[in-house]
């Protein structure tokens, strides 16, 4: 429970925070004294990132990623313009073969705005939020969301101009996100206008995709070259209040990524890559309060933690089925 | 807590606040500037058949554009950022394409998830989607007694309509249906209320549904005598009028004689 409650807190935008060392299981202390002296498996796994540094990898799965997020929006487009109708609608309300489908974030500003509640978008809310409760909450951003893609694009160049010295990152305090959300409900409520909707990057792009570009997509430029130029990947890490919506549903989802203390190394692959690194505080030398530990519910699912890790100490885990990857 | 208070705060956790809330008051500013185009009424757009008033329909809105989807005639566009809070809302831009309600059944309002566009309302007549008023008597070829031969908006207009006698379920564009007419009364002639009501004056109602026979004329041309033998006739605006904009489509004359004022019956007037 301790550690539901931990999770909450870091996605509303506590910084983790480290165990007393009465938290810590004390087999744990043999095990780090264990892993010290494993002299050998340290070399080993050293030669191995100094050859994946030399010669980098595909990422298999983010590619698989990528396509499935693509195909999404494809599907939602196809639908449209070739009329084969699977998929109507777009991100922010769809009905898929003729389901009503809502996003939660959508659904809530038109709720607080309007103040009564149809029975079809109650439908499509309770729809979206049992498949996306069973998938893990902020799945949705990683593998549905069209503004992380083009974000994650962004990423990759502001990390080739850092590198270079070009640019630097420049980080908020991550609470203030918290703070978006409940100003746009409020804002939502009290205006009677879907205030958020107006800036929501995945809707306007959705509908570009859609229904043809417009000038919205300057808004979604200009965000994006603030993650370049400024703070990386600010607006899913910061200010997005779809990610949120989703990551509180997706607390005591049943799908999560695993962490799994006894094959770590701590060597932080996984902090480098991650869209929000501070899920992974428990991979840290002398955090870990248990020998497996289910990353937070701020974590998206994208797996980019999962596929960097040298010593395959972070799995996706479906509570019942056992090890997906 | 007044031992915390004298912790010296690092210059870093102090940029990195100053910048959050910098940014934070930024982007909410940025937000609320989607007020103006809402309180100045800057776009007053028709909106589809059923949308409520219009401020309830930019809350209950949720911007899916799934009336967009179903719209045969494709009627129906999406505002843009310009448009403020209203962006990705639905609106009709009559002159090029009105809703001729060839669906029959208002599939937009079925379709749309959220009653933005009322559940409450089944069959055209019952739309108030605005009222057409007649602004240019003077451009009207029926008030100068002429008539018109030929594409009612040209060979390069794509608009469409459903012509019941040239094809009962499909829409055509206008350009492939030109009229010849001694005098000009294409606004009376393709008002879709209008044709029901001379289906249901002739036993054959649409799709045989007694229910879809409007109660109430639309439109009417009546006579003008302007004393010099020159048959004339002048369009009158009737209480059945439902805002479609079919008739500001059709009109041939630039620009159209008739246009739809949406905001009287929305809660949009001044």
């Amino acid at each position: 429970m301790s550690r539901l409650y931990d999770s909450m807190a870091e996605l509303l935008g506590r910084e983790p925070r480290k165990p007393a060392a009465d938290e810590i299981d004390p087999q744990i202390r043999d095990i780090h004294v264990g892993k010290r002296n494993d002299s050998t498996r340290i070399e080993k796994i050293k030669i191995e990132l100094a050859h994946k540094a030399a010669h980098k990898p595909p990422e298999k799965l983010r590619r698989k990623r990528w396509a499935v997020l693509i195909l999404v929006n494809l599907l939602f487009v196809v639908s449209y313009q070739l009329d084969i109708q699977m998929l109507e609608g777009s991100m922010t309300a769809s009905r898929f073969v003729g389901f009503h489908m809502a996003d939660l974030n959508s659904a809530l500003q038109v709720m607080l705005a309007y103040k009564h509640i149809l029975i079809n978008l109650l439908i499509g809310t309770v729809t979206v939020f049992i498949g996306w409760w069973l998938l893990g909450g902020r799945t949705f951003c990683s593998w549905a969301c069209p503004y992380h893609l083009l974000a994650e694009w962004a990423e990759m160049l502001h990390l080739k101009l850092a590198e270079k010295k070009l640019v630097k990152d420049h980080p908020f305090d991550r609470r203030v996100r918290t703070w978006f959300w409940l100003i746009f409900a409020a804002l939502a409520a009290v205006t009677g206008y879907t205030v958020y909707e107006t800036i929501s990057p995945t809707g306007i792009l959705s509908r570009a995709l859609i229904y043809g570009p417009g000038l919205a997509l300057i808004w979604v430029g200009l965000l994006l070259l603030f993650e370049i130029f400024y703070s990386r990947r600010a607006w899913c890490r910061y200010a997005c209040p779809i990610g949120l919506t989703y990551g509180l549903v997706g607390a005591t989802s049943p799908l999560k990524v695993q962490y799994h203390l006894d094959s770590c190394f701590h060597e932080g692959e996984c902090r480098k890559v991650c869209l929000v690194p501070h899920v992974l505080n428990t991979v840290i030398k002398g955090r870990a309060t248990g020998m497996n530990v289910d990353i937070g519910a701020d974590c998206t699912r994208c797996g980019r933690c999962v596929e960097a890790c040298p010593t395959s100490s972070l799995t996706f885990k479906f509570k019942g089925l056992g090890d997906l990857l | 807590m007044a031992v915390r208070s004298k912790r010296p705060v690092k210059p870093q956790a102090r940029r990195k606040f100053l910048r959050t809330v910098v940014m934070g008051v930024g982007l909410i500013g940025v937000t609320l500037l989607g007020y103006i185009p809402v309180l100045g009424r800057w776009a007053a757009r028709l909106r589809p058949p059923g949308a409520l008033p219009e401020q309830q329909f930019l809350a209950s809105c949720i911007k899916c554009g799934q009336c967009v989807q179903v719209c045969p005639v494709e009627a129906i566009s999406l505002a843009d950022l310009d448009e403020g809070f209203g962006v990705g809302t639905p609106y009709i831009d009559a002159r090029a394409q009105a809703c001729d309600f060839s669906c029959d059944g208002l599939q937009c309002v079925l379709a749309c998830p959220t009653g933005a566009l009322t559940h409450e309302i089944n069959y055209p007549h019952e739309t108030d989607m605005g009222i057409a008023k007649v602004v240019r008597p003077d451009l009207c070829l029926a008030v100068q007694g002429r008539g018109f031969s030929g594409q009612a908006r040209g060979a390069a207009f794509t608009g469409m309509l459903r012509y019941d006698a040239v094809d009962r379920w499909n829409p055509i564009p206008v350009s492939e249906h030109p009229y010849e007419l001694e005098l000009c009364d294409l606004c009376m002639r393709q008002c879709p209320i209008e044709i029901r009501l001379a289906q249901c004056e002739a036993g054959t109602p649409p799709s045989g549904d007694e229910r879809q026979c409007p109660p109430q004329h639309a439109i009417r041309l009546e006579p003008l005598d302007a004393g010099d033998g020159i048959t004339r006739m002048q369009p009158v605006i009737l209480d059945g009028c439902v805002g479609c904009g079919v008739c500001e489509m059709i009109c041939p004359v630039e620009p159209a004689v008739i246009v739809i004022d949406g905001t009287e019956s929305r809660g949009m007037g001044a």
